[in-house]
C-alpha cells in the first residue's frame, strides 16, 4: 500500500515517531506552562531536570535494581523534591525582580547539572532497555507498532489530560488559577500561597522527570539530552502561546507530527521546521496560536 | 564627599576629566600590553569584551534580553572566514562582510522578536539562533562539524601583513576601541537616553510619542552588527570559524560576562569578559567539565547576591547614583 508515493509503513512509522516526539514536547511545555503560570519564571532548568529524571531511572536500575515501573514513580518524586529545594532555596528570592533573573538563575542551574553529569558519565550516553512487558510489537495491518512507542504516547496523553483536568476542572485548579491572577487576595482568603507555589514548581519539574523516564528507552540517556530538547520546547511554547494548558498539549503533539512528516518528505529541513513555523506564527499571531493577545 | 559641595557644572567637568584620564590610561595600557602579556590571550579578551559590550547595549540600556547573540557572532565569523579563505578578500573587507550579515540578521531577529516582550523575546531570539546553528551545521560551505579552518589573516589594506601576532593585536585593538567608542557615544546620545527611558518605563515612552519599536529595532541592529564585528575579528585571530561560535552556549556565555561585569555599565562587560576568558584559559585543562559547573555557579551567585556585577558594585561603593540597575523594578 502506498500513500503520496510513500509506503504506508514508512508514513505511519514516521507519524508515530513524530507523535512520540510530540508527546515529549507536550509534557515538557505543559510543565513549563504550569510553572510559568504561578511563578512567572521560564524554567530554563526544565531540560536539565528531564535529563536528571532519565538518569535517576538508569542509575536506579544499575545500582538499586529499580525496575522501569518503579522508576516511573520514583524519578518524578526525586526530581520533584529537588524542585522543592530549588524553589525554597533559590527561586524564592527572585519573585520581586524582573522575570529575566529567574530565567538566568535556572540557566545557571542547567549548566551545573549538565556539567556534573558530564563529569561522571561523559557525553556519549547509555541505553536503557524498555520493560519486558513492553518489548516487541504488534502488527496493525498498515504498520508494525513497537509496543513501547505506543505506551509512550498513551502515558504522555494520560498525564497531559489529567493535568489539564486538575487545573481547569477541579477546586484545586480553581485556587491555583486564582492565585495566578491575585495572589494577595487568595492569601487573604486563608490559602497558603507560598506553599502552593513551592508545590507547583515541584509538580512542574516532576512532569519533566516523568518525560525523562519515558524517553530513556527510546532516546540515548546522556547529559545533553535535555539541553538540545529544551530549545525546541521553547519554540513550541512561543508557537502555542503560554496562556493555555490545552494549547501546550495540542501544539506539542501537532508540532511533533509536523516534524515527523518533514523528516519523511524533506529530511534536510526536519531540524529547522519548528523554528520556521515559529517565525510564520509570530508574523501572523504574535501571541501564539492559543495565547491571549496582549 | 567633595562632590556634595561642588556645583553640578563643576561635578560634570570633574567627571569629564576623570573619564579622559581613564581613557588615556586604558589606551596606554592597551598599546603596551602585548609586550608583556601573550597577544593571543589579549586579542581573545578584546573580542569577547566587544561582544559583551555589544550585547550589553541591548540588555543593559534597552532592557532587551537576547539569548541568541551567538547567531550574530557566529554567522559573522563564518562569513568573514569564508570571504577571507574562499574568495581571498582582504581582512577589512571580510570583517565588513561579516558585520553586514550580522546587522541584517539583527534586523530580522529584532523585527521578529520585538513583537513580543520580556521572556518571550528571550525565547524567540534563542530559537532563531538555533535556526542559524542548524544552517551552520548543514550548509555545504561551513565545513560541518569541522568548521572553517586555516583562515588566512591577509594583509590590512593590502599593505600590512597581519600574520604576526603583534600586528594583528594592534589591528584588533584599534577596531575594538572604535567599537567601544561607538557604544559610548550611542549610550550618551539622545538616542541612548530614549533607550533608557524605554527600559525604565515603556508605556510612558510610548505616551511621550516615541516610536518605541523603531528604537528597539535600531538597538538590535547596532548590537548585532557590533557582535558581528567581534565574531569576525575572532575568526581572523584564531583563523577558525566553528560551531562553538554559533552554539547557544556562546549566547549564555556572553550573558554571563555581562552580568558578572555589571549590567548597564560601560566598563562592566569588558571586565566580565576578562574574568571569564581568564577563568576558561586557566581552568580548561585542569578541571574539564567542571568549567561548565563553575560557570553555572557564577550565574547563580550573580543572580542571587551580586546583580550589579563587579563594576556595578564598585560604582555603588563610590556613592549613591541616580542610575538604578535595570530590572530592579518592572
Amino acid at each position: 500500500m502506498t500513500l503520496f508515493g510513500l509506503s504506508s509503513q514508512a508514513l505511519f512509522g514516521q507519524l508515530l515517531l513524530g507523535l512520540i516526539n510530540g508527546s515529549f514536547y507536550a509534557v515538557l511545555s505543559l510543565g513549563l506552562a504550569v510553572i510559568f503560570g504561578l511563578l512567572n519564571i521560564i524554567n530554563f532548568a526544565h531540560g536539565a531536570l528531564y535529563m536528571v529524571g532519565a538518569f535517576v531511572a538508569l542509575l536506579g536500575l544499575e545500582y538499586l535494581g529499580m525496575n522501569y515501573w518503579v522508576a516511573l514513580v520514583a524519578a518524578p518524586l526525586v526530581v520533584g523534591l529537588l524542585g522543592v529545594v530549588i524553589e525554597r532555596g533559590l527561586l524564592r528570592h527572585l519573585y520581586k525582580l524582573d522575570h529575566l533573573y529567574g530565567l538566568l538563575l535556572t540557566f545557571g542551574l542547567a549548566l551545573i547539572a549538565e556539567g556534573v553529569f558530564k563529569y561522571f558519565f561523559g557525553v556519549s550516553g547509555s541505553s536503557y532497555a524498555p520493560p519486558e512487558q513492553l518489548q516487541g510489537g504488534v502488527d496493525l495491518g498498515f504498520m508494525f507498532m513497537p509496543l513501547y512507542r505506543g505506551w509512550v504516547v498513551l502515558a504522555s496523553l494520560t498525564v497531559c489530560v489529567a493535568t489539564w483536568y486538575v487545573i481547569e476542572r477541579t477546586p484545586l485548579g480553581a485556587t491555583l488559577r486564582a492565585a495566578t491572577e491575585k495572589p494577595q487576595l487568595v492569601q487573604a482568603l486563608g490559602i497558603n500561597v507560598p506553599v502552593l507555589v513551592t508545590a507547583t514548581y515541584g509538580v512542574g519539574v516532576a512532569l519533566a522527570a516523568f518525560a525523562g523516564v519515558l524517553a530513556a528507552p527510546v532516546m540515548q540517556v546522556n547529559p545533553v539530552m535535555g539541553s538540545n530538547l529544551i530549545i525546541v520546547v521553547f519554540a513550541v511554547v512561543v508557537i502555542g502561546g503560554m496562556g493555555s494548558i490545552a494549547g501546550s498539549i495540542v501544539t506539542g503533539l501537532g508540532l511533533g507530527i509536523v516534524e515527523g512528516l518533514t523528516k519523511l518528505i524533506y529530511p534536510e529541513a526536519s531540524a529547522v521546521v519548528i523554528f520556521v513555523i515559529m517565525i510564520v506564527v509570530l508574523l501572523l499571531r504574535p501571541a501564539g496560536l492559543f495565547g491571549k493577545q496582549a | 564627599m567633595s562632590t556634595l559641595t561642588s556645583s553640578p557644572a563643576a561635578r560634570g567637568s570633574a567627571t569629564e576629566s576623570r573619564h579622559l584620564l581613564g581613557w588615556t590610561l586604558a589606551l596606554a595600557f592597551g598599546l603596551a600590553a602585548p609586550w608583556f602579556i601573550y597577544p593571543t590571550f589579549l586579542m581573545k579578551v578584546l573580542c569577547f569584551a566587544l561582544f559583551a559590550s555589544a550585547f550589553n547595549l541591548l540588555l543593559g540600556f534597552a532592557g532587551l534580553l537576547s539569548f541568541g547573540h551567538a547567531a550574530f557572532f557566529g554567522a559573522s565569523a563564518y562569513v568573514c572566514a569564508g570571504l577571507a579563505k574562499n574568495l581571498g578578500l582582504s581582512p577589512e573587507l571580510s570583517i565588513l562582510g561579516g558585520t553586514t550579515v550580522a546587522a541584517a540578521l539583527g534586523a530580522l531577529f529584532g523585527w521578529l522578536s520585538i513583537r513580543r516582550s520580556g521572556i518571550y523575546l528571550t525565547m524567540i531570539t534563542l530559537a532563531l539562533a538555533q535556526l542559524v546553528f542548524f544552517v551552520a551545521l548543514q550548509m555545504p560551505f561551513t565545513g560541518g562539524e569541522d568548521g572553517l579552518q586555516g583562515v588566512p589573516r591577509g594583509a590590512l589594506l593590502g599593505l600590512l601583513p597581519l600574520g604576526d601576532n603583534q600586528a594583528m593585536y594592534y589591528f584588533v585593538f584599534a577596531v575594538c576601541l572604535a567599537g567601544f567608542w561607538l557604544i559610548r557615544r550611542t549610550v550618551h546620545s539622545p538616542y541612548g537616553q530614549v533607550l533608557k527611558a524605554i527600559r525604565e518605563n515603556e508605556p510612558r515612552a510610548i505616551s511621550l510619542g516615541y516610536d518605541v519599536n523603531r528604537y528597539k529595532l535600531l538597538a538590535f541592529v547596532l548590537s548585532a552588527a557590533l557582535a558581528g564585528t567581534a565574531g569576525a575579528l575572532k575568526a581572523l585571530v584564531f583563523q577558525l570559524a566553528s560551531l562553538t561560535d554559533v552554539h547557544w552556549h556562546m549566547s549564555g556565555e556572553v550573558v554571563l560576562m555581562t552580568l558578572l561585569g555589571g549590567l548597564g555599565t560601560l566598563l562592566g562587560p569588558g571586565v566580565g569578559a576578562l574574568v571569564i576568558v581568564t577563568l576558561e584559559n586557566e581552568l580548561a585543562d585542569k578541571v574539564g567539565p567542571w568549567v561548565t559547573v563553575i560557570m553555572g555557579a557564577i550565574f547563580v551567585v550573580c543572580v542571587l547576591a551580586f546583580r550589579r556585577g563587579i563594576v556595578g558594585e564598585l560604582l555603588a561603593l563610590r556613592g549613591p547614583r541616580s542610575d538604578t540597575p535595570p530590572g530592579g523594578g518592572h
